[in-house]
């Protein structure tokens, strides 16, 4: 049973409508086909006119999206020759951020992600995408190692934010995820970012520093997620839809504070709908920005990338006298 | 008869109403021992307890004030405000609010200073402003001070007191964190000495960034310390955590902290690292 939204409601009885009616024109041999194509026209209209307008909280569902396609799906369709690297060489296998190398069109590259399930089942075997420290210590392994052989890295991020429990705090994960951004933040190859589903928090950060951060058109990324928000300022985690308002969380959002640089559209109605295109949509973005970063020497790199997250927020600041 | 003219019949009993305040500020009372305490005292201990050696959180002018050496400390950008970018609702009050509880601009304080003759940066967060929050103005202030120690090439030291990224400014809050941690990866890459004190308390985003990347990392005792909140992980796993969790001390066990440092000794210990990093002067 795929999961529907309220407000998709509209589309999914206008679809429901165009299949019954084909069934019946087929049924009765009889030529609908004008009254079908108005109806499609008028899908595609309603389509435009509902996820084109979602509210935050709205995105907020669509992120969260159960069917929405998870890192692996779309490592299983980006990359040829994926081979997939385990552990931290220090405690454990996080099965919550998952990696390994591959080629991307031809290129060999490491691929780093938060990995969310589909249902309960898988989502208790990766923990909902909630990484320990040696989730973070995994991908810092690979990253280095990408560095070692020249190799851009690819992130794919997707997590409500890092995990939160006794045997994370006892083995460091605040400072698992401070060294992740550090390293990162200078690491010699180039870094694209991809926020595909919920970009939560600190936990999010442990993958998302970048030369370019991509975001998926339905995607959110913020300091928290809105209940914890709504919890911690007004003791009332019910008013989770205020405070996905008031975070400004949204692609549009994150694109005009310039914390992302491009938004990547997905197919009508969600990147779970029609998950191939929605790949092949995200291929061409990032072979575009691979080859745009190629430009640069190592030094030049780094140097933007360092450019970048200097001046993020800057203009908000004001020098009273 | 008579006697019972003196007599006392009644005992006249007063309802005590939640805490103990005690007015003037003259006495104050030790949170964990219940110590009442002599604030003159105290403040001469340093705002350690004398029964149960307590630490009580320091503003970032007492901070200052004990750290380092009498008139060495001159302030930077003490005129930075923040222009409540996401227009958070009741962000702007909450801010005024803090300004004038505090008397500070915002939650951090630099500058440079010296210790012991010892010059350095210093950076130093202060609990009170909304609970030490990182938005944009402390990013950006914790950022110049690295900047400033990495012209000027000096050591940094900064004391941390946070309950994490501030909520009120979303996503450039957690920005921050990459913002200070890139600056502190330059700093590093120089060869430069950066050690972290973290104090009650350094949480979330400001532990996962700046607090945990120092060469030497330092923590008073007792001070609450970590990622996740104590009260946010109970509920998340409903279970008791264990006495002493995300403490100094049990940091320090789980090889997180170089030293749990006593504050009467901390001058004493920052001191004796800037000699032992002190570059020759050729």
């Amino acid at each position: 049973m795929p999961t529907i939204f309220e407000f998709e409601k509209p589309v999914v009885e206008l679809e429901c409508k165009i299949t019954e009616l084909k069934n019946f024109a087929r049924e009765k041999n009889l030529n609908l086909d004008e009254e079908i194509s108005t109806l499609e026209r008028r899908l595609v209209a309603l389509k435009a006119e509902i996820y084109g307008n979602l509210t935050p909280w709205q995105k907020v569902l669509m992120a969260r999206h159960p069917e929405r396609p998870s890192t692996r799906d779309y490592i299983e369709r980006l990359f040829t020759d994926f081979i997939e690297l385990h552990g931290d060489r220090c405690f454990g296998d996080d099965p919550a951020v998952i990696g390994g190398i591959g080629r991307f069109e031809g290129l060999p590259v490491t691929v780093v992600g938060h990995q969310k399930g589909h249902d309960t089942k898988e989502n208790l075997a990766c923990n909902f995408g909630m990484a320990h420290p040696e989730g973070c210590r995994k991908a810092l392994r690979l990253m280095y190692q990408a560095e070692k052989f020249r190799r851009p890295v690819i992130c794919f991020v997707d997590t409500p934010g890092a995990h939160c429990g006794i045997g994370a705090e006892e083995r460091g994960q605040a400072e698992a995820i401070a060294r992740n951004i550090r390293v990162m933040s200078t690491l010699k190859t180039p870094i694209i970012v991809i926020i595909t589903g919920e970009g939560g928090s600190g936990g999010a950060l442990a993958l998302g520093v970048g030369d370019c951060v991509l975001m998926q058109e339905h995607a959110i990324f913020s300091i928290s997620s809105p209940e914890a928000c709504a919890s911690i300022l007004w003791k009332d985690a019910s008013r989770a839809r205020e405070a996905a308002d008031a975070l400004k969380l949204t692609a549009d959002d994150l694109l005009r504070f310039r914390v992302i640089d491009e938004i990547v559209p997905e197919p009508l109605g969600g990147a779970h709908r029609q998950p191939a295109e929605a790949t092949e949509i995200l291929r061409k973005v990032v072979a575009d920005k691979l080859e745009t970063l190629k430009a640069f020497s190592i030094e030049e790199l780094v140097s933007r990338r360092y450019q970048r997250y200097r001046g993020i927020g800057t203009e908000f600041l004001q020098e009273v006298t | 008869m008579v006697l019972d003219l003196f007599k006392k019949s009644k005992y006249i009993t007063l309802r005590r109403e939640g805490k103990t305040e005690i007015p003037d500020g003259l006495w104050v009372k030790c949170p964990r021992c219940n110590e009442i305490l002599y604030t003159k005292d105290l403040e001469r201990n340093l705002k350690v307890c004398q029964k149960c050696a307590y630490h009580f959180r320091l503003s970032a002018p007492e901070r200052l004030k004990i750290t380092l050496d009498p008139d060495s400390f001159h302030e930077y950008d003490s005129q930075l405000e923040t222009a409540d970018p996401l227009e958070f609702p009741q962000y702007k009050e909450k801010v005024t609010n803090a300004r004038e509880t505090t008397g500070l601009r915002e939650a951090v304080v630099i500058g440079q200073g010296a210790i012991n003759g010892y010059p350095l940066v210093i950076g130093v967060m202060d609990a009170r402003f909304i609970m030490g929050s990182m938005g944009i103005v402390v990013g950006e202030k914790i950022t110049r001070a690295i900047e400033l120690a990495l012209t000027k090439r000096l050591p940094l030291v900064i004391f941390c007191a946070s309950g994490g990224a501030r909520m009120q400014e979303g996503i450039l809050s957690l920005t921050q964190m990459i913002k200070t941690s890139a600056a502190l990866a330059r700093f590093d890459e120089a060869g430069l000495l950066y050690i972290s004190v973290l104090t009650d308390p350094t949480m979330g985003g400001v532990s996962a960034s700046f607090g945990f990347l120092g060469d030497i990392i330092l923590a008073e005792p007792g001070a609450l310390i970590g990622f996740a909140g104590p009260r946010v992980i109970e509920q998340t796993i409903r279970q008791k955590l264990p006495e002493g969790f995300q403490q100094a001390e049990f940091l320090q066990n789980h090889g997180f902290i170089d030293l749990v440092v006593p504050r009467p000794k901390m001058r004493e210990t920052l001191t004796t690292l800037l000699s032992l990093h002190l570059q020759e002067v050729k």
